[in-house]
């Protein structure tokens, strides 16, 4: 009787809400997710309780772990502190992620929606333009741009946001010329919206599911491209980073495996936080690839 | 469509790359910070009077920039890129003489890659939820998330110390004598390591493609005629099914090969392969800009030539696009 009643409708709930609860259910999510707060944590408040400046020689060069008590994880061969090193270079090597996701993702976004947007001869030029970037092999890009400027962390974020935007802007092209020819889209141009109202307030909130996903890789992609450049003496020499502990321990491989396997783990599990993170919204976004 | 039509046009395409590649160059000494011909002279600061004024007299320097964007032009269509004041020599040369290791480091992890990373694909395919495919999603996202030096690093640990089976530094051992067998097979053992390391981020990732393709082709139609008039399986993964699915790792390889040269630099460092990222990491150090530069132009040329040959391979393998059907 009332039974039948009570059946409701399933109470609709925002696509976002939706992801957010798929998300929690992807296992690969999860725990991209954990190890990301852990690597933050670690980055953030790990120099309010480990004290040592990284910089200071404390102990005899290339001591291996374990020995001393003062140098728990060892020392490089200047005989600073690696795990001072470990505590202190994540801030960078998160600032660098960040900073170099935000500008690719800007540029990318900026690029791709006007091509996908206008089409015809914006798209035309755009799109020549984004091939050209991406002739180029980013890496030795970025390390000519670090070369002719100064290398900072700002110059180090600037050049990887120059040289992986392509990615981002093909991807929000694709999108956009999905959206472009939707009914809502069509009713937004009728009732007189202005171009940039429909990009950013109707199509680029519709297109925003797989940018995020590839926004989360990207941040991954700019720390691996952070460490590289370090690794090859163009990080910033001022700042103490993961990528330029192992770049300073480069010719020390050897001697002392210590001092590049340590913060190359750090990089590693920051990197796949991000790219379990990624794997993770991707599942909670295609609802199609969730049993594959 | 008419293939020398669509291929001429292919071949202008990717000129008109190369000449926005050189002009990328050129801007690139003209804004950074400082005189250009001390950037050009490569030593900031340090080159005396005469050489800066001969580079001046050289590229014009004086003249409206618009000219010397001309000159530069013209002199590096003749194969003239500069000379490098570091190893005092042409740039040109430099790059004649270290392109060959990077060209081969890069195809042979690209084959690599890209056949083992198929046939993986192909055999986890077979069973889309078995152990392989879990192992090929999971290697994938690890691979991924590694810095590539870092894992060549780890492997030269790893083989320095416990099973020294392969060199872990230099292209050829000069204790080598004897036939050219001898020598190619020396070349061939110093290879390994390098190959590996920049060719495992790739297998995965091909592995990866190759299944989903697969299993999407699978459930075609065609297959199941195939399966019904009682095509064996062998056959329908190895040719009916494989041929389309290998489409995408083509297209995807193609795409990347600008990143797999970035990677080519890093674990050329490692390595201490003689090849151009080598090249580039010395005249990074040594400042020596005009090498640096030349590296840059023929790194994006090996791209263009990559893009077009993966086209060619595209419809050499896709007979629906040579028919434009």
């Amino acid at each position: 009787m009332s039974t039948v009643q009570q059946q409701t409708l399933p109470k609709s709930q925002h696509p976002f809400v939706e992801a957010v609860k798929a998300f929690r259910q992807s296992w690969a999510g999860l725990l991209g997710f954990i190890l990301l707060l852990a690597v933050i944590f670690f980055a953030l408040a790990g120099p309010y309780l480990y004290a040592v400046d990284p910089f200071e020689i404390i102990w005899a060069p290339l001591t291996a772990p374990g020995l001393v008590e003062n140098a728990p994880l060892g020392t490089d061969h200047l005989g600073r502190d690696i795990l001072a090193g470990l505590v202190h270079g994540g801030g960078a090597t998160l600032f660098v992620g960040l900073t170099a996701g935000a500008i690719t993702i800007t540029i990318g976004i900026l690029v791709g929606s006007m091509a996908g947007y206008y089409g015809g001869a914006v798209d035309e030029t755009l799109m020549r333009l984004t091939e050209f970037f991406q002739v180029l092999p980013a890496l030795l890009f970025a390390m000519v741009l670090v070369t002719l400027f100064t290398p900072s962390i700002y110059v180090v974020s600037a050049a990887i946001g120059i040289v992986s935007w392509p990615t981002t802007a093909r991807l929000t092209r694709a999108e956009f010329l999905r959206v472009r020819s939707l009914e809502y889209v069509k009713a937004a141009q009728s009732i007189g919206a202005k171009d940039r109202r429909i990009i950013w307030r109707v199509i680029l909130p519709n297109s925003l599911a797989p940018l995020i996903v590839s926004a989360t890789l990207t941040i991954g992609v700019a720390i691996l491209f952070e460490a590289g450049l370090s690794f090859l003496g163009l990080g910033d020499p001022n700042t103490f980073s993961w990528g330029l502990m192992i770049g300073a321990g480069r010719e020390y491989v050897l001697d002392a495996w210590w001092i590049v396997t340590l913060p190359g783990i750090m990089i590693f599990l920051t990197v796949l936080g991000f790219s379990l993170i990624g794997d993770g919204l991707n599942d909670a976004f295609n609802p199609r690839l969730r049993d594959r | 469509m008419d293939l020398a039509l669509t291929l001429s046009r292919r071949l202008l395409h990717a000129a008109l790359l190369i000449l926005a590649v050189l002009v990328l160059n050129f801007l690139l000494i003209h804004l950074a910070p400082g005189d250009p011909a001390d950037v050009i002279a490569g030593e900031m600061g340090g080159a005396t009077e005469e050489m800066l004024a001969e580079i001046r007299q050289l590229y014009g320097l004086d003249k409206p920039v618009i000219v010397q964007l001309g000159i530069y032009l013209s002199r590096a269509v003749q194969g003239d890129l500069g000379q490098s004041f570091f190893y005092n020599a042409p740039v040109v040369d430099l790059i004649m003489g270290r392109i060959g290791p990077t060209i081969l480091l890069v195809t042979a992890a690209l084959t690599f890659a890209i056949v083992i990373g198929t046939f993986l694909g192909v055999l986890a395919s077979h069973k889309p939820k078995g152990f392989l495919s879990g192992f090929i999603t999971v290697f994938s996202v690890i691979g991924y998330s590694a810095p590539i030096f870092w894992t060549g690093i780890m492997l030269v640990i790893l083989l320095a110390w416990k099973i020294p089976i392969f060199p872990i530094s230099g292209m050829y051992d000069i204790t080598v004598e004897g036939s050219v067998f001898a020598k190619i097979f020396d070349v061939l053992r110093h290879l390994v390591l390098p190959a590996l390391t920049l060719g495992i981020v790739y297998i995965a990732q091909y592995a990866r493609l190759t299944r989903a393709s697969m299993l999407e082709i699978l459930g075609s139609d065609y297959i199941r005629t195939a399966r019904a008039k009682g095509v064996s399986s062998s056959k329908i993964y190895g040719y009916h099914a494989l041929r389309n699915a290998i489409l995408p790792v083509v297209t995807i390889a193609g795409l990347q090969f600008g990143s797999i040269i970035s990677g080519a630099v890093l674990v050329e460092t490692v390595f201490s392969w003689p090849g151009l990222g080598t090249l580039a990491f010395d005249s990074i150090l040594a400042r020596d800009y005009p090498t640096v530069l030349g590296i840059l132009f023929f790194s994006a040329l090996l791209v263009i030539i990559a893009n077009v040959i993966t086209d060619i391979i595209y419809r050499f393998v896709d007979p629906r696009i040579r028919t434009g059907g």
